[in-house]
């Protein structure tokens, strides 16, 4: 059975997509990751998603419930790399992925996590303000 | 109406969705269709796979490519033997589902396409055709 | 007695001889558009092909095989007069012109019999009636071919993508926006997010004429579609009377980070990248000469 690998990265779960994902392939990964999630005590989620050519709403919707999921055990997910394509097409479809973090790609993605996370990880001291960079 | 290429594939598990995927990739690649448009044709074409896959176990999608009018595009029609959708207005509500999902796929579809046209007779399956031209409109 | 298209066929030289006349009498024609010889062996051909055509006995059916040649020739000059800016009416005349010619050569010919000659009318009538509305379908085909390019480029070239500061985008709409104009916009705008790297992108929307809840449908799609690629966006350039508009049509655009100037947009980006301008102390420096 075909496996997406999760990299652990400090306190933070990297997942590169680059395969085309099967249903049943997309849930192994969300099941894979969120025991990740509990097993690492990981505070960060990033999902790479920019050689992904098609996302649709179930895949989507996998997303969000990884998003949702983790966000239940103190992590957060940011999905990253999405391609132009693929963002016009998922807002066509209807699906914004609420309460799914965004960024341009994995260096910046660690930015944003390290900044929502920067108080709890005593990563910098400095008064950043907050970005709001969540969907909703 | 003009079909210049035709192509018939049988759906019947979740591992056939990928390459019918590839597929619908390589008809509108070969008429010269933009990425979005060839993404938005994909991403609806693996919602109606995806639904008949889930609620009449498969069927079968013929791909053809069509000139009408000085323009060149990609036609699927989706054909199940299914048990048909006994409201269809109702399934083509945003929102809307009978199977625990989201409820955008046929919307959802309907929107990515040019031309969507759903014909269901209950016990006796469902048809869905789409047309996404070259350019987009 | 000659069937009608012996009688044409036979008076082939003098028909071509009176169309090319009533052609070139017309005051409207354009001589500086296209050569006498050129119009010339064009009449020539298309004469060739109706000649041929009436020679098999059909006067109604121009879309059969007969007049293939015909049609083709005719649709070929529409198009390209289209193309090269000729009139509707210099376009028209083409083939009505060609009517009148047939008909006074008919008249001359059957002098004798008026009851047949007028069943030739009718039947050339008809028949280049036909022709001359394929000119008219095809030659508003041609432009409406022209206006579809221009449309092209104008949407192509009206959303450029301005790089403000590093990493922060502007593109200035001018123009209504609708639907085919948004997609562009999207197309332009989020790939120049990936070029650049940019976080923000800022949607001036001064030029915009109007907006209605499709308007802000679009825009709103566009917003959606930036922040799902991991950046924001700011609409900048609203006017009071689009704000106006956006709440008595009951538009929600809470979610969305407005502002009513590029500049108080550009403040805003700069904010959000922890950006600060400040205005110099001057200290003296080198007299400059006066």
């Amino acid at each position: 059975m075909e496996r997406i690998p999760i990299l652990k990265m400090g306190p933070f779960l990297l997942v590169t997509i680059q395969i085309d994902l099967y249903d049943r392939l997309a849930l192994t990964l969300e099941n894979d990751l969120i025991n990740m999630v509990s097993q690492t005590g990981a505070r960060g989620v990033l999902i790479d998603i920019s050689t992904v050519s098609i996302v649709d709403s179930f895949m989507g919707r996998i997303l969000g419930n990884i998003a949702s999921m983790s966000r239940i055990m103190d992590a957060e997910t940011v999905v990253v790399g999405m391609q132009p394509a693929v963002a016009i097409t998922l807002v066509e479809l209807g699906l914004t992925l609420q309460g799914v973090y965004t960024a341009l790609n994995v260096e910046k993605g660690m930015e944003l996590l390290n900044t929502k996370l920067g108080d709890n990880l005593e990563l910098d001291d400095d008064e950043e303000e907050d970005q709001d960079d969540r969907n909703d | 109406m003009i079909v210049m290429t035709k192509d018939t594939m049988e759906i019947v598990r979740e591992q056939d969705v990928v390459p019918f995927r590839n597929r619908v990739r390589e008809f509108s690649t070969r008429i010269g269709m933009s990425l979005v448009n060839q993404t938005k044709l994909i991403t609806a074409a693996s919602e109606l796979v995806r639904n008949m896959l889930k609620y009449a176990s498969g069927g079968k999608v013929i791909l053809e490519i069509i000139s009408y009018n000085a323009k060149t595009g990609v036609r699927l029609t989706f054909k199940d033997e299914g048990p048909g959708i006994p409201d269809v207005a109702m399934a083509m509500r945003d929102g809307f589902s009978t199977g625990r999902s989201l409820g955008l796929g046929l919307p959802g579809a309907k929107r990515l396409v040019n031309e969507f046209d759903l014909k269901s007779n209950p016990g006796e399956g469902t048809t869905v055709t789409v047309i996404h031209w070259k350019n987009g409109r | 007695m000659n069937t009608t298209a012996q009688v044409l066929e036979k008076n082939k030289e003098r028909i071509l001889e009176k169309w090319m006349q009533n052609q070139l009498s017309d005051a409207a024609l354009r001589d500086d558009l296209m050569t006498n010889d050129e119009l010339q062996r064009q009449s020539r051909e298309m004469l060739d092909g109706l000649l041929r055509a009436v020679s098999k006995g059909n006067y109604d059916n121009i879309y059969d095989t007969d007049f293939e040649q015909v049609t083709d020739t005719l649709r070929d000059i529409s198009i390209t007069r289209a193309r090269q800016g000729f009139s509707p009416r210099e376009t028209g005349a083409y083939v009505l012109s060609l009517k009148q010619s047939v008909i006074e050569v008919l008249v001359e010919q059957r002098q004798d019999d008026t009851s047949m000659l007028y069943r030739e009318i009718m039947q050339l009538n008809t028949l280049l009636d036909n022709l001359s509305i394929l000119t008219f379908e095809t030659f508003i085909k041609g432009r409406e071919e022209v206006i579809l390019r221009q449309t092209d480029e104008i949407s192509e070239i009206s959303t450029p993508v301005i790089r403000v500061w590093d990493g922060i985008l502007a593109l200035p709409i001018i123009g209504t926006l609708d639907s085919a104009r948004t997609q562009v916009v999207m197309e332009n705008l989020l790939q120049e997010i990936v070029n650049t790297g940019s976080n923000i992108a800022i949607l001036d929307i001064s030029g915009v004429p109007a907006v209605d809840s499709l308007v802000a449908q679009h825009l709103i799609k566009t917003v959606s579609a930036t922040r799902l690629m991991g950046a924001e966006c700011i609409i900048s350039g609203i006017r009071a009377e689009i704000a106006q508009t956006i709440v008595h049509l009951g538009i929600d655009l809470s979610n969305i980070k407005t502002k009513a100037s590029l500049a108080s947009a550009l403040h805003l980006a700069f904010s959000m990248t922890n950006l600060e301008v400040r205005r110099t102390e001057r200290h003296k420096g080198p007299k400059l000469m006066r």
